[in-house]
Protein backbone atom coordinates (compact mmCIF):
# COMPACT_ATOMS: atom_id res chain seq x y z
CA UNK A 1 0.00 0.00 0.00
CA UNK A 2 2.73 2.59 0.60
CA UNK A 3 4.26 2.09 -2.76
CA UNK A 4 1.10 2.40 -4.68
CA UNK A 5 0.42 5.28 -1.95
CA UNK A 6 3.46 6.96 -3.10
CA UNK A 7 3.07 6.51 -6.75
CA UNK A 8 -0.47 7.80 -6.74
CA UNK A 9 0.83 11.05 -4.97
CA UNK A 10 1.71 12.94 -8.10
CA UNK A 11 -1.44 12.37 -9.59
CA UNK A 12 -3.48 13.04 -6.65
CA UNK A 13 -1.46 15.70 -5.77
CA UNK A 14 -1.83 17.67 -9.16
CA UNK A 15 -5.68 16.98 -9.20
CA UNK A 16 -6.52 18.74 -5.51
CA UNK A 17 -4.37 22.07 -6.87
CA UNK A 18 -4.91 22.47 -10.16
CA UNK A 19 -7.95 23.92 -10.79
CA UNK A 20 -6.83 26.57 -7.76
CA UNK A 21 -3.54 27.36 -9.61
CA UNK A 22 -4.88 27.39 -13.08
CA UNK A 23 -8.04 30.27 -12.40
CA UNK A 24 -5.71 31.86 -10.14
CA UNK A 25 -2.60 31.61 -12.43
CA UNK A 26 -4.90 32.77 -15.56
CA UNK A 27 -6.70 35.41 -14.35
CA UNK A 28 -4.83 36.65 -11.56
CA UNK A 29 -0.85 36.56 -11.96
CA UNK A 30 -0.52 36.44 -15.46
CA UNK A 31 -2.41 39.38 -16.11
CA UNK A 32 -0.49 40.80 -13.53
CA UNK A 33 2.93 39.69 -14.90
CA UNK A 34 1.17 40.62 -18.67
CA UNK A 35 0.14 44.16 -17.38
CA UNK A 36 3.91 44.64 -16.13
CA UNK A 37 5.26 43.51 -19.49
CA UNK A 38 3.01 45.62 -21.34
CA UNK A 39 3.81 48.94 -19.92
CA UNK A 40 7.26 48.76 -21.87
CA UNK A 41 5.66 48.32 -25.30
CA UNK A 42 3.42 51.39 -27.44
CA UNK A 43 1.29 50.66 -30.73
CA UNK A 44 0.91 52.32 -33.54
CA UNK A 45 -2.42 53.33 -35.18
CA UNK A 46 -2.57 49.86 -36.57
CA UNK A 47 -2.33 48.87 -33.27
CA UNK A 48 0.56 46.86 -33.94
CA UNK A 49 2.90 46.82 -30.66
CA UNK A 50 6.41 47.40 -30.84
CA UNK A 51 8.92 47.30 -27.74
CA UNK A 52 9.04 50.98 -26.00
CA UNK A 53 11.25 50.40 -23.45
CA UNK A 54 11.09 53.37 -20.56
CA UNK A 55 9.43 55.80 -22.88
CA UNK A 56 6.06 54.70 -21.49
CA UNK A 57 7.53 55.75 -17.72
CA UNK A 58 9.69 58.70 -18.94
CA UNK A 59 6.41 60.14 -20.59
CA UNK A 60 4.63 59.54 -17.03
CA UNK A 61 7.00 61.24 -15.01
CA UNK A 62 8.72 63.29 -16.77
CA UNK A 63 6.18 64.89 -19.59
CA UNK A 64 4.37 67.74 -18.49
CA UNK A 65 1.30 66.68 -20.70
CA UNK A 66 1.45 63.49 -18.51
CA UNK A 67 3.69 63.60 -15.41
CA UNK A 68 1.44 66.79 -14.14
CA UNK A 69 -1.96 64.22 -13.69
CA UNK A 70 0.78 61.35 -12.14
CA UNK A 71 1.76 63.63 -9.68
CA UNK A 72 -1.53 65.11 -8.45
CA UNK A 73 -2.81 62.12 -8.30
CA UNK A 74 -0.35 60.66 -6.25
CA UNK A 75 -0.27 63.59 -3.79
CA UNK A 76 -4.00 63.11 -3.43
CA UNK A 77 -3.61 59.65 -3.30
CA UNK A 78 -0.83 60.33 -0.30
CA UNK A 79 -3.80 62.97 1.65
CA UNK A 80 -6.54 60.49 0.99
CA UNK A 81 -4.09 57.48 2.95
CA UNK A 82 -2.97 60.41 5.36
CA UNK A 83 -6.63 60.80 5.84
CA UNK A 84 -7.38 57.19 6.62
CA UNK A 85 -4.60 56.85 9.07
CA UNK A 86 -5.04 60.12 11.23
CA UNK A 87 -8.43 59.82 11.29
CA UNK A 88 -9.62 56.03 10.84
CA UNK A 89 -7.86 54.55 12.36
CA UNK A 90 -7.33 56.07 15.69
CA UNK A 91 -11.31 56.16 15.74
CA UNK A 92 -11.25 52.48 14.96
CA UNK A 93 -8.71 51.49 17.69
CA UNK A 94 -10.85 53.99 20.50
CA UNK A 95 -14.19 52.33 19.79
CA UNK A 96 -12.35 49.08 19.69
CA UNK A 97 -10.99 50.30 23.06
CA UNK A 98 -14.29 51.10 24.22
CA UNK A 99 -15.86 47.72 22.82
CA UNK A 100 -13.19 45.67 24.56
CA UNK A 101 -14.28 46.72 28.09
CA UNK A 102 -15.09 44.05 30.31
CA UNK A 103 -18.65 43.75 31.20
CA UNK A 104 -19.71 46.75 28.68
CA UNK A 105 -23.72 45.71 27.90
CA UNK A 106 -24.91 45.61 24.25
CA UNK A 107 -20.73 45.24 23.02
CA UNK A 108 -22.53 42.80 20.52
CA UNK A 109 -24.62 44.97 19.37
CA UNK A 110 -22.92 48.25 18.93
CA UNK A 111 -20.34 46.48 17.49
CA UNK A 112 -22.70 45.43 14.73
CA UNK A 113 -24.42 48.14 13.93
CA UNK A 114 -21.23 50.30 13.44
CA UNK A 115 -19.77 47.58 11.56
CA UNK A 116 -23.15 47.94 9.02
CA UNK A 117 -22.34 51.01 6.91
CA UNK A 118 -18.91 48.63 5.90
CA UNK A 119 -20.79 46.10 4.13
CA UNK A 120 -22.47 48.26 1.87
CA UNK A 121 -21.36 49.48 -1.49
CA UNK A 122 -18.75 52.34 -1.92
CA UNK A 123 -20.42 53.73 -4.82
CA UNK A 124 -23.95 53.60 -2.63
CA UNK A 125 -22.52 55.09 0.37
CA UNK A 126 -20.67 57.79 -2.34
CA UNK A 127 -24.04 58.71 -3.39
CA UNK A 128 -25.56 58.89 0.32
CA UNK A 129 -23.21 61.39 1.36
CA UNK A 130 -23.43 63.48 -1.75
CA UNK A 131 -27.21 63.52 -1.33
CA UNK A 132 -26.79 64.63 2.47
CA UNK A 133 -24.04 67.53 1.95
CA UNK A 134 -26.07 68.84 -1.15
CA UNK A 135 -27.06 72.58 -0.77
CA UNK A 136 -29.92 71.60 -2.70
CA UNK A 137 -31.52 69.19 -0.39
CA UNK A 138 -30.03 71.15 2.97
CA UNK A 139 -30.20 68.42 5.36
CA UNK A 140 -26.72 69.47 6.02
CA UNK A 141 -27.43 72.50 7.04
CA UNK A 142 -30.22 71.68 8.70
CA UNK A 143 -28.44 69.47 11.46
CA UNK A 144 -25.62 72.08 11.78
CA UNK A 145 -28.62 74.59 11.96
CA UNK A 146 -29.49 72.68 15.37
CA UNK A 147 -26.21 73.02 17.06
CA UNK A 148 -25.68 76.84 15.56
CA UNK A 149 -23.20 76.18 12.89
CA UNK A 150 -25.74 76.63 9.86
CA UNK A 151 -23.62 79.56 8.42
CA UNK A 152 -20.52 77.22 8.48
CA UNK A 153 -22.03 75.10 6.40
CA UNK A 154 -20.54 75.01 2.27
CA UNK A 155 -20.98 72.80 -0.62
CA UNK A 156 -17.78 70.42 0.23
CA UNK A 157 -17.86 68.17 -2.27
CA UNK A 158 -18.24 70.76 -4.85
CA UNK A 159 -15.05 73.11 -3.78
CA UNK A 160 -11.96 72.57 -5.37
CA UNK A 161 -10.25 73.28 -1.90
CA UNK A 162 -12.33 70.58 -0.21
CA UNK A 163 -13.88 67.99 -2.47
CA UNK A 164 -10.89 65.63 -1.78
CA UNK A 165 -10.88 65.70 1.92
CA UNK A 166 -14.58 65.47 2.48
CA UNK A 167 -14.60 62.14 -0.07
CA UNK A 168 -12.12 60.76 2.33
CA UNK A 169 -14.16 61.47 5.43
CA UNK A 170 -16.56 59.57 3.66
CA UNK A 171 -14.60 57.08 3.16
CA UNK A 172 -13.30 57.00 6.17
CA UNK A 173 -16.81 57.20 7.58
CA UNK A 174 -17.79 53.65 5.71
CA UNK A 175 -14.24 52.08 6.38
CA UNK A 176 -13.74 52.80 10.16
CA UNK A 177 -15.21 49.31 11.27
CA UNK A 178 -12.51 47.20 9.60
CA UNK A 179 -10.01 48.61 11.98
CA UNK A 180 -12.59 48.48 14.76
CA UNK A 181 -13.37 44.99 14.53
CA UNK A 182 -9.35 43.82 13.72
CA UNK A 183 -8.21 45.88 17.17
CA UNK A 184 -11.14 44.33 18.67
CA UNK A 185 -9.78 40.79 17.98
CA UNK A 186 -6.50 41.63 19.42
CA UNK A 187 -7.56 43.38 22.22
CA UNK A 188 -9.69 40.44 23.61
CA UNK A 189 -6.72 38.28 22.74
CA UNK A 190 -4.21 40.15 25.19
CA UNK A 191 -4.27 37.75 28.12
CA UNK A 192 -5.65 38.18 31.36
CA UNK A 193 -3.17 38.18 33.71
CA UNK A 194 -0.46 40.61 31.81
CA UNK A 195 -2.95 43.01 32.68
CA UNK A 196 -3.36 41.79 36.20
CA UNK A 197 0.10 41.36 36.67
CA UNK A 198 0.34 45.19 35.53
CA UNK A 199 -2.26 46.21 37.79
CA UNK A 200 -0.91 44.54 40.90
CA UNK A 201 2.34 46.39 39.81
CA UNK A 202 0.85 49.36 40.49
CA UNK A 203 0.20 50.80 36.71
CA UNK A 204 -2.73 53.33 35.99
CA UNK A 205 -5.60 52.15 33.70
CA UNK A 206 -3.70 54.46 30.66
CA UNK A 207 -0.11 53.48 31.39
CA UNK A 208 -1.87 49.91 31.08
CA UNK A 209 -3.55 50.90 27.73
CA UNK A 210 -0.10 52.54 26.19
CA UNK A 211 2.28 50.50 27.78
CA UNK A 212 1.03 46.80 27.90
CA UNK A 213 -2.21 46.70 25.18
CA UNK A 214 -0.90 48.58 22.20
CA UNK A 215 2.64 47.21 22.53
CA UNK A 216 0.88 44.12 22.48
CA UNK A 217 -1.41 44.62 19.32
CA UNK A 218 1.15 46.22 17.30
CA UNK A 219 1.61 43.54 14.96
CA UNK A 220 -2.24 44.17 14.57
CA UNK A 221 -1.95 47.85 14.15
CA UNK A 222 0.70 47.31 11.55
CA UNK A 223 -1.83 44.99 9.72
CA UNK A 224 -4.07 47.78 9.86
CA UNK A 225 -1.78 50.17 8.58
CA UNK A 226 -0.61 47.73 5.23
CA UNK A 227 -4.48 47.09 4.48
CA UNK A 228 -5.50 50.72 4.58
CA UNK A 229 -2.35 51.49 2.30
CA UNK A 230 -3.23 49.01 -0.56
CA UNK A 231 -7.20 49.64 -0.35
CA UNK A 232 -6.46 53.37 -0.14
CA UNK A 233 -3.59 53.37 -3.66
CA UNK A 234 -6.07 50.87 -5.12
CA UNK A 235 -9.39 53.09 -4.97
CA UNK A 236 -11.60 54.32 -7.49
CA UNK A 237 -14.85 53.42 -6.96
CA UNK A 238 -15.92 56.50 -4.63
CA UNK A 239 -14.56 58.77 -6.41
CA UNK A 240 -15.74 57.35 -10.09
CA UNK A 241 -19.24 57.19 -8.26
CA UNK A 242 -19.56 60.84 -6.91
CA UNK A 243 -17.27 62.83 -9.42
CA UNK A 244 -16.82 60.37 -12.33
CA UNK A 245 -14.07 59.62 -14.64
CA UNK A 246 -12.45 63.49 -14.60
CA UNK A 247 -12.96 63.18 -10.53
CA UNK A 248 -13.44 67.27 -10.35
CA UNK A 249 -13.79 69.30 -9.69
CA UNK A 250 -10.94 70.46 -11.95
CA UNK A 251 -9.40 66.86 -10.99
CA UNK A 252 -8.76 67.64 -7.29
CA UNK A 253 -10.04 64.21 -6.02
CA UNK A 254 -8.29 62.51 -8.99
CA UNK A 255 -6.49 59.09 -7.39
CA UNK A 256 -4.31 56.82 -9.19
CA UNK A 257 -7.52 54.27 -9.62
CA UNK A 258 -8.95 56.88 -11.54
CA UNK A 259 -6.11 58.39 -13.55
CA UNK A 260 -5.45 54.34 -14.07
CA UNK A 261 -9.13 53.98 -15.30
CA UNK A 262 -8.61 57.37 -17.81
CA UNK A 263 -5.19 56.57 -19.15
CA UNK A 264 -6.50 53.01 -20.28
CA UNK A 265 -10.30 54.13 -21.71
CA UNK A 266 -9.44 57.22 -22.25
CA UNK A 267 -11.84 60.20 -21.63
CA UNK A 268 -13.42 63.24 -23.39
CA UNK A 269 -10.93 64.43 -26.32
CA UNK A 270 -8.21 61.87 -25.48
CA UNK A 271 -7.99 58.66 -26.31
CA UNK A 272 -7.61 55.39 -24.19
CA UNK A 273 -4.12 53.33 -24.41
CA UNK A 274 -3.74 49.95 -22.88
CA UNK A 275 0.04 50.52 -22.96
CA UNK A 276 0.10 53.79 -20.38
CA UNK A 277 -2.82 52.61 -18.69
CA UNK A 278 -0.33 49.28 -18.15
CA UNK A 279 2.36 51.51 -17.65
CA UNK A 280 0.69 53.57 -14.43
CA UNK A 281 -0.70 49.89 -13.24
CA UNK A 282 2.99 48.97 -13.36
CA UNK A 283 3.64 52.09 -10.92
CA UNK A 284 0.97 51.36 -8.71
CA UNK A 285 2.25 47.89 -8.15
CA UNK A 286 5.40 49.23 -7.45
CA UNK A 287 3.74 51.63 -4.56
CA UNK A 288 2.08 48.69 -2.91
CA UNK A 289 4.91 46.39 -3.55
CA UNK A 290 7.10 48.75 -1.39
CA UNK A 291 4.34 49.19 1.17
CA UNK A 292 3.67 45.68 1.17
CA UNK A 293 7.75 45.14 1.51
CA UNK A 294 8.28 47.86 4.20
CA UNK A 295 5.46 46.17 6.29
CA UNK A 296 6.93 42.76 6.31
CA UNK A 297 10.91 43.78 6.96
CA UNK A 298 8.56 46.34 9.87
CA UNK A 299 6.29 43.18 11.30
CA UNK A 300 9.25 41.29 11.11
CA UNK A 301 11.83 42.97 13.65
CA UNK A 302 8.17 44.03 15.66
CA UNK A 303 7.13 40.71 16.04
CA UNK A 304 10.46 39.40 17.61
CA UNK A 305 10.17 42.18 20.11
CA UNK A 306 7.17 41.87 21.25
CA UNK A 307 5.91 37.97 21.50
CA UNK A 308 5.33 36.84 24.26
CA UNK B 1 -9.69 53.64 29.77
CA UNK B 2 -10.55 50.23 29.17
CA UNK B 3 -8.13 48.42 31.95
CA UNK B 4 -10.18 50.54 34.24
CA UNK B 5 -13.53 48.62 33.84
CA UNK B 6 -11.59 45.31 33.18
CA UNK B 7 -9.94 45.27 36.86
CA UNK B 8 -12.60 48.18 38.52
CA UNK B 9 -10.82 48.94 41.38
CA UNK B 10 -12.30 52.23 42.03
CA UNK B 11 -10.54 53.28 45.03
CA UNK B 12 -7.58 53.86 42.37
CA UNK B 13 -9.78 55.72 39.93
CA UNK B 14 -9.67 59.62 39.18
CA UNK B 15 -12.97 60.45 40.45
CA UNK B 16 -14.43 61.95 36.95
CA UNK B 17 -13.84 58.19 36.20
CA UNK B 18 -15.93 56.42 39.01
CA UNK B 19 -17.26 53.41 37.51
CA UNK B 20 -20.76 54.92 37.57
CA UNK B 21 -19.85 58.45 35.25
CA UNK B 22 -17.02 56.23 32.97
CA UNK B 23 -19.44 53.52 32.41
CA UNK B 24 -21.95 56.21 31.28
CA UNK B 25 -19.60 58.01 29.47
CA UNK B 26 -18.44 54.84 27.27
CA UNK B 27 -22.23 54.23 26.50
CA UNK B 28 -22.59 58.24 25.33
CA UNK B 29 -19.49 57.43 23.64
CA UNK B 30 -20.72 54.14 21.77
CA UNK B 31 -24.30 55.43 21.25
CA UNK B 32 -23.22 58.88 19.83
CA UNK B 33 -21.14 57.01 17.29
CA UNK B 34 -24.07 54.59 16.22
CA UNK B 35 -26.08 57.09 15.33
CA UNK B 36 -23.35 58.71 13.04
CA UNK B 37 -23.04 55.40 11.42
CA UNK B 38 -26.82 54.60 10.70
CA UNK B 39 -28.39 58.45 10.50
CA UNK B 40 -27.51 58.63 7.00
CA UNK B 41 -28.59 54.90 5.75
CA UNK B 42 -32.03 55.94 7.93
CA UNK B 43 -32.45 59.04 5.92
CA UNK B 44 -32.05 57.54 2.81
CA UNK B 45 -34.43 54.81 3.40
CA UNK B 46 -37.32 57.00 5.36
CA UNK B 47 -37.24 59.48 2.70
CA UNK B 48 -37.64 56.75 -0.42
CA UNK B 49 -41.07 56.53 1.25
CA UNK B 50 -41.85 59.91 0.91
CA UNK B 51 -43.31 62.21 -2.04
CA UNK B 52 -41.24 64.52 -3.47
CA UNK B 53 -42.74 67.53 -1.49
CA UNK B 54 -42.11 66.08 1.74
CA UNK B 55 -38.79 64.91 0.67
CA UNK B 56 -37.86 68.72 0.61
CA UNK B 57 -40.31 70.16 2.82
CA UNK B 58 -38.79 68.53 6.21
CA UNK B 59 -36.24 65.57 5.28
CA UNK B 60 -35.75 64.68 9.04
CA UNK B 61 -39.60 63.14 9.73
CA UNK B 62 -40.92 60.26 9.51
CA UNK B 63 -43.24 59.65 6.85
CA UNK B 64 -47.05 60.95 7.46
CA UNK B 65 -50.54 59.45 6.08
CA UNK B 66 -50.25 62.56 3.20
CA UNK B 67 -46.51 61.81 2.69
CA UNK B 68 -46.22 58.53 2.38
CA UNK B 69 -45.62 57.77 -1.54
CA UNK B 70 -43.57 54.63 -4.05
CA UNK B 71 -43.52 57.05 -6.87
CA UNK B 72 -39.72 56.55 -6.86
CA UNK B 73 -39.91 52.79 -6.49
CA UNK B 74 -42.37 52.54 -9.35
CA UNK B 75 -40.43 54.69 -11.42
CA UNK B 76 -36.98 52.61 -10.84
CA UNK B 77 -38.74 49.57 -11.39
CA UNK B 78 -40.81 50.97 -14.67
CA UNK B 79 -36.90 52.33 -16.09
CA UNK B 80 -34.72 49.72 -14.95
CA UNK B 81 -34.20 46.14 -15.22
CA UNK B 82 -33.43 46.59 -11.42
CA UNK B 83 -34.96 42.15 -10.83
CA UNK B 84 -32.73 41.09 -13.46
CA UNK B 85 -29.42 43.40 -11.81
CA UNK B 86 -30.23 41.92 -8.83
CA UNK B 87 -30.36 38.51 -9.82
CA UNK B 88 -27.10 38.75 -12.30
CA UNK B 89 -25.36 40.09 -9.01
CA UNK B 90 -26.55 36.78 -6.84
CA UNK B 91 -25.73 34.82 -9.84
CA UNK B 92 -22.06 35.93 -10.15
CA UNK B 93 -21.55 36.24 -6.48
CA UNK B 94 -22.83 33.02 -5.66
CA UNK B 95 -21.18 31.54 -8.48
CA UNK B 96 -17.98 32.94 -7.54
CA UNK B 97 -18.18 32.09 -4.10
CA UNK B 98 -19.26 28.11 -4.99
CA UNK B 99 -15.84 28.25 -7.04
CA UNK B 100 -13.77 29.21 -4.57
CA UNK B 101 -15.20 27.03 -1.91
CA UNK B 102 -14.75 23.48 -3.97
CA UNK B 103 -11.05 24.76 -5.79
CA UNK B 104 -10.35 26.51 -2.61
CA UNK B 105 -10.60 23.61 -0.52
CA UNK B 106 -9.05 21.33 -2.64
CA UNK B 107 -6.14 23.57 -2.74
CA UNK B 108 -6.20 24.07 0.66
CA UNK B 109 -5.87 20.06 1.56
CA UNK B 110 -3.13 19.70 -1.17
CA UNK B 111 -0.78 22.21 0.44
CA UNK B 112 -1.76 21.51 3.69
CA UNK B 113 -1.71 17.58 3.68
CA UNK B 114 1.05 16.40 1.70
CA UNK B 115 4.53 17.34 1.76
CA UNK B 116 6.40 17.85 -2.21
CA UNK B 117 8.82 20.20 -3.37
CA UNK B 118 8.14 23.13 -4.55
CA UNK B 119 5.36 23.49 -1.94
CA UNK B 120 6.47 26.92 0.20
CA UNK B 121 7.27 28.17 -3.67
CA UNK B 122 3.57 27.20 -4.59
CA UNK B 123 1.88 28.97 -1.17
CA UNK B 124 3.97 32.03 -1.57
CA UNK B 125 2.80 32.32 -5.43
CA UNK B 126 -1.17 32.33 -4.01
CA UNK B 127 0.03 34.22 -1.18
CA UNK B 128 1.01 37.55 -3.14
CA UNK B 129 -2.78 37.14 -4.51
CA UNK B 130 -4.06 38.41 -0.67
CA UNK B 131 -1.72 41.59 -0.83
CA UNK B 132 -1.58 42.48 -4.61
CA UNK B 133 -4.83 43.63 -6.02
CA UNK B 134 -6.16 42.23 -8.63
CA UNK B 135 -6.82 44.94 -10.25
CA UNK B 136 -3.65 46.18 -11.57
CA UNK B 137 -3.62 43.05 -14.22
CA UNK B 138 -7.21 44.71 -15.42
CA UNK B 139 -5.47 45.58 -18.87
CA UNK B 140 -4.54 42.18 -19.69
CA UNK B 141 -7.34 40.73 -17.85
CA UNK B 142 -9.65 42.73 -20.66
CA UNK B 143 -8.22 41.27 -24.04
CA UNK B 144 -7.68 37.74 -22.03
CA UNK B 145 -11.88 37.86 -21.50
CA UNK B 146 -11.81 39.53 -24.81
CA UNK B 147 -9.62 36.82 -26.22
CA UNK B 148 -11.99 34.10 -24.94
CA UNK B 149 -15.17 35.52 -26.35
CA UNK B 150 -16.21 35.86 -22.60
CA UNK B 151 -16.80 39.57 -22.58
CA UNK B 152 -20.42 40.99 -21.33
CA UNK B 153 -21.04 37.49 -19.82
CA UNK B 154 -21.88 36.56 -15.91
CA UNK B 155 -19.40 34.06 -16.10
CA UNK B 156 -16.24 36.59 -16.85
CA UNK B 157 -16.99 38.07 -13.55
CA UNK B 158 -16.99 34.91 -11.74
CA UNK B 159 -13.87 33.83 -12.88
CA UNK B 160 -12.68 37.17 -12.19
CA UNK B 161 -13.92 37.32 -8.67
CA UNK B 162 -13.11 33.58 -7.98
CA UNK B 163 -9.30 34.02 -8.92
CA UNK B 164 -9.89 37.33 -6.54
CA UNK B 165 -10.61 35.52 -3.66
CA UNK B 166 -9.03 31.91 -4.15
CA UNK B 167 -5.62 33.06 -2.27
CA UNK B 168 -7.17 34.41 0.68
CA UNK B 169 -9.85 31.58 0.97
CA UNK B 170 -6.92 29.09 1.00
CA UNK B 171 -5.08 30.37 3.36
CA UNK B 172 -8.25 30.36 5.92
CA UNK B 173 -8.90 27.11 4.60
CA UNK B 174 -5.40 26.07 5.09
CA UNK B 175 -5.31 26.86 8.83
CA UNK B 176 -8.92 25.49 9.50
CA UNK B 177 -8.02 22.23 7.83
CA UNK B 178 -4.47 21.82 10.33
CA UNK B 179 -6.67 21.98 13.38
CA UNK B 180 -8.95 19.17 12.20
CA UNK B 181 -8.32 16.16 14.13
CA UNK B 182 -5.68 13.66 11.95
CA UNK B 183 -7.18 10.03 13.57
CA UNK B 184 -10.50 10.55 11.33
CA UNK B 185 -7.94 11.04 7.57
CA UNK B 186 -5.82 7.96 9.38
CA UNK B 187 -8.73 5.57 10.01
CA UNK B 188 -9.90 6.06 6.67
CA UNK B 189 -6.46 5.27 4.65
CA UNK B 190 -6.06 2.29 6.75
CA UNK B 191 -8.94 0.96 5.50
CA UNK B 192 -7.85 1.79 2.09
CA UNK B 193 -10.52 4.86 1.37
CA UNK B 194 -9.21 6.68 -1.59
CA UNK B 195 -7.32 10.57 -0.88
CA UNK B 196 -10.53 12.02 -3.03
CA UNK B 197 -12.92 10.01 -1.20
CA UNK B 198 -11.24 10.77 2.14
CA UNK B 199 -11.49 14.44 0.74
CA UNK B 200 -15.09 14.73 -0.41
CA UNK B 201 -16.47 12.24 2.16
CA UNK B 202 -14.58 12.79 5.04
CA UNK B 203 -13.23 16.11 4.95
CA UNK B 204 -15.64 18.80 2.87
CA UNK B 205 -18.44 18.32 5.70
CA UNK B 206 -16.11 19.44 8.55
CA UNK B 207 -15.06 22.66 6.63
CA UNK B 208 -18.82 23.65 7.35
CA UNK B 209 -17.88 26.71 10.36
CA UNK B 210 -14.96 28.18 8.17
CA UNK B 211 -17.67 28.94 4.93
CA UNK B 212 -19.03 31.75 6.44
CA UNK B 213 -15.18 33.11 7.50
CA UNK B 214 -14.64 32.46 3.28
CA UNK B 215 -17.74 33.91 2.69
CA UNK B 216 -17.55 37.16 4.18
CA UNK B 217 -14.20 37.39 2.81
CA UNK B 218 -15.10 36.78 -0.77
CA UNK B 219 -18.92 37.76 -1.56
CA UNK B 220 -18.78 41.54 -0.21
CA UNK B 221 -15.95 42.75 -2.10
CA UNK B 222 -17.61 40.83 -5.33
CA UNK B 223 -21.21 41.98 -4.68
CA UNK B 224 -20.36 45.83 -4.28
CA UNK B 225 -17.36 46.30 -6.92
CA UNK B 226 -18.05 48.46 -9.62
CA UNK B 227 -14.57 48.10 -11.23
CA UNK B 228 -15.06 44.92 -13.07
CA UNK B 229 -19.15 44.64 -13.98
CA UNK B 230 -18.04 48.27 -15.72
CA UNK B 231 -15.11 46.94 -17.86
CA UNK B 232 -16.25 43.84 -18.38
CA UNK B 233 -19.54 43.58 -18.41
CA UNK B 234 -21.62 46.50 -18.65
CA UNK B 235 -24.47 45.44 -20.96
CA UNK B 236 -27.64 45.66 -19.43
CA UNK B 237 -28.47 42.08 -19.69
CA UNK B 238 -25.22 41.24 -17.33
CA UNK B 239 -25.01 44.69 -15.00
CA UNK B 240 -24.90 43.73 -11.66
CA UNK B 241 -26.90 45.65 -8.67
CA UNK B 242 -23.97 48.16 -7.88
CA UNK B 243 -23.40 49.23 -11.92
CA UNK B 244 -27.18 49.35 -12.44
CA UNK B 245 -27.64 51.93 -9.65
CA UNK B 246 -24.52 53.60 -10.18
CA UNK B 247 -25.76 54.16 -14.10
CA UNK B 248 -29.63 55.04 -13.34
CA UNK B 249 -28.46 57.59 -10.47
CA UNK B 250 -26.54 59.23 -13.22
CA UNK B 251 -29.10 59.22 -15.62
CA UNK B 252 -32.07 60.44 -13.17
CA UNK B 253 -30.07 62.50 -10.81
CA UNK B 254 -32.18 65.17 -10.52
CA UNK B 255 -35.33 62.81 -9.59
CA UNK B 256 -34.68 62.91 -6.25
CA UNK B 257 -37.51 59.99 -5.56
CA UNK B 258 -36.30 57.88 -8.16
CA UNK B 259 -32.89 58.00 -6.77
CA UNK B 260 -33.82 57.37 -3.02
CA UNK B 261 -35.37 54.00 -4.25
CA UNK B 262 -32.60 53.02 -6.01
CA UNK B 263 -30.53 53.50 -3.32
CA UNK B 264 -32.58 51.88 -0.48
CA UNK B 265 -33.39 48.87 -2.96
CA UNK B 266 -29.51 48.57 -3.17
CA UNK B 267 -28.94 48.82 0.40
CA UNK B 268 -32.00 46.35 1.47
CA UNK B 269 -30.91 43.07 0.21
CA UNK B 270 -27.82 44.06 2.55
CA UNK B 271 -29.80 45.05 5.46
CA UNK B 272 -31.91 41.71 5.41
CA UNK B 273 -28.70 39.66 5.08
CA UNK B 274 -27.01 41.08 7.82
CA UNK B 275 -30.04 41.09 10.00
CA UNK B 276 -29.81 37.35 9.46
CA UNK B 277 -26.01 36.34 9.41
CA UNK B 278 -24.38 39.38 11.22
CA UNK B 279 -23.34 37.14 14.19
CA UNK B 280 -21.56 34.32 11.89
CA UNK B 281 -20.43 37.22 10.14
CA UNK B 282 -18.80 38.92 12.87
CA UNK B 283 -17.21 36.03 13.85
CA UNK B 284 -15.73 34.96 10.88
CA UNK B 285 -14.69 38.08 10.62
CA UNK B 286 -13.14 38.23 14.03
CA UNK B 287 -11.44 34.64 13.86
CA UNK B 288 -9.92 35.62 10.69
CA UNK B 289 -8.31 38.39 12.11
CA UNK B 290 -6.73 36.76 15.19
CA UNK B 291 -5.58 33.93 13.20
Amino acid sequence: MRLADRMARPAVLAAFLAPAVLIYGLFSALPLVDTLRLGFYQSDDAGVRSLAGLANFASILGDPAWSEAFWRALRNNLQFFAIHMLVQNPIGLALAALLSLRGLRGAATYRTLIFLPTLLSVVIIGFIWQLILSPLWGVGEQLMGRVGLAEHFAPWLGQEETALTTLSLVSVWQYVGIPMMLIYAALLAVPEEVLEAAHAEGAGPWRVFWSIRVPLILPTLGLVTILTFVANFNAFDLVYAVKGALAGPNYSTDLLGTLFYRTFFGYQAQVGSPEMGAAVATLMFLLILLGVGAYFFAVQRRLTRYQL
Amino acid sequence: MSAVLAAPRSDRLPRWMQPDVGRISVHLALLAYTALALFPIALVLINSIKSRAAIFEDPLALPSAESLSFIGYQKVFAASHFASYFANSLAVTLGALALILLFGSMAAWGLSEYEFRGRRWLSLFLALGIMIPIRLGTVSILELVVRLDLINTRSALVLVYTAQGLPLAVMILSEFMRQLPGELKDAARCDGVSEFRIFFEVVLPLLRPAIATVAVFTMVPAWNDLWFPLILAPSDETKTVTLGVQQFIGQYVTDWNSVLAALSLAVLPMLVVYGLFSRQLIRGLTSGAVK
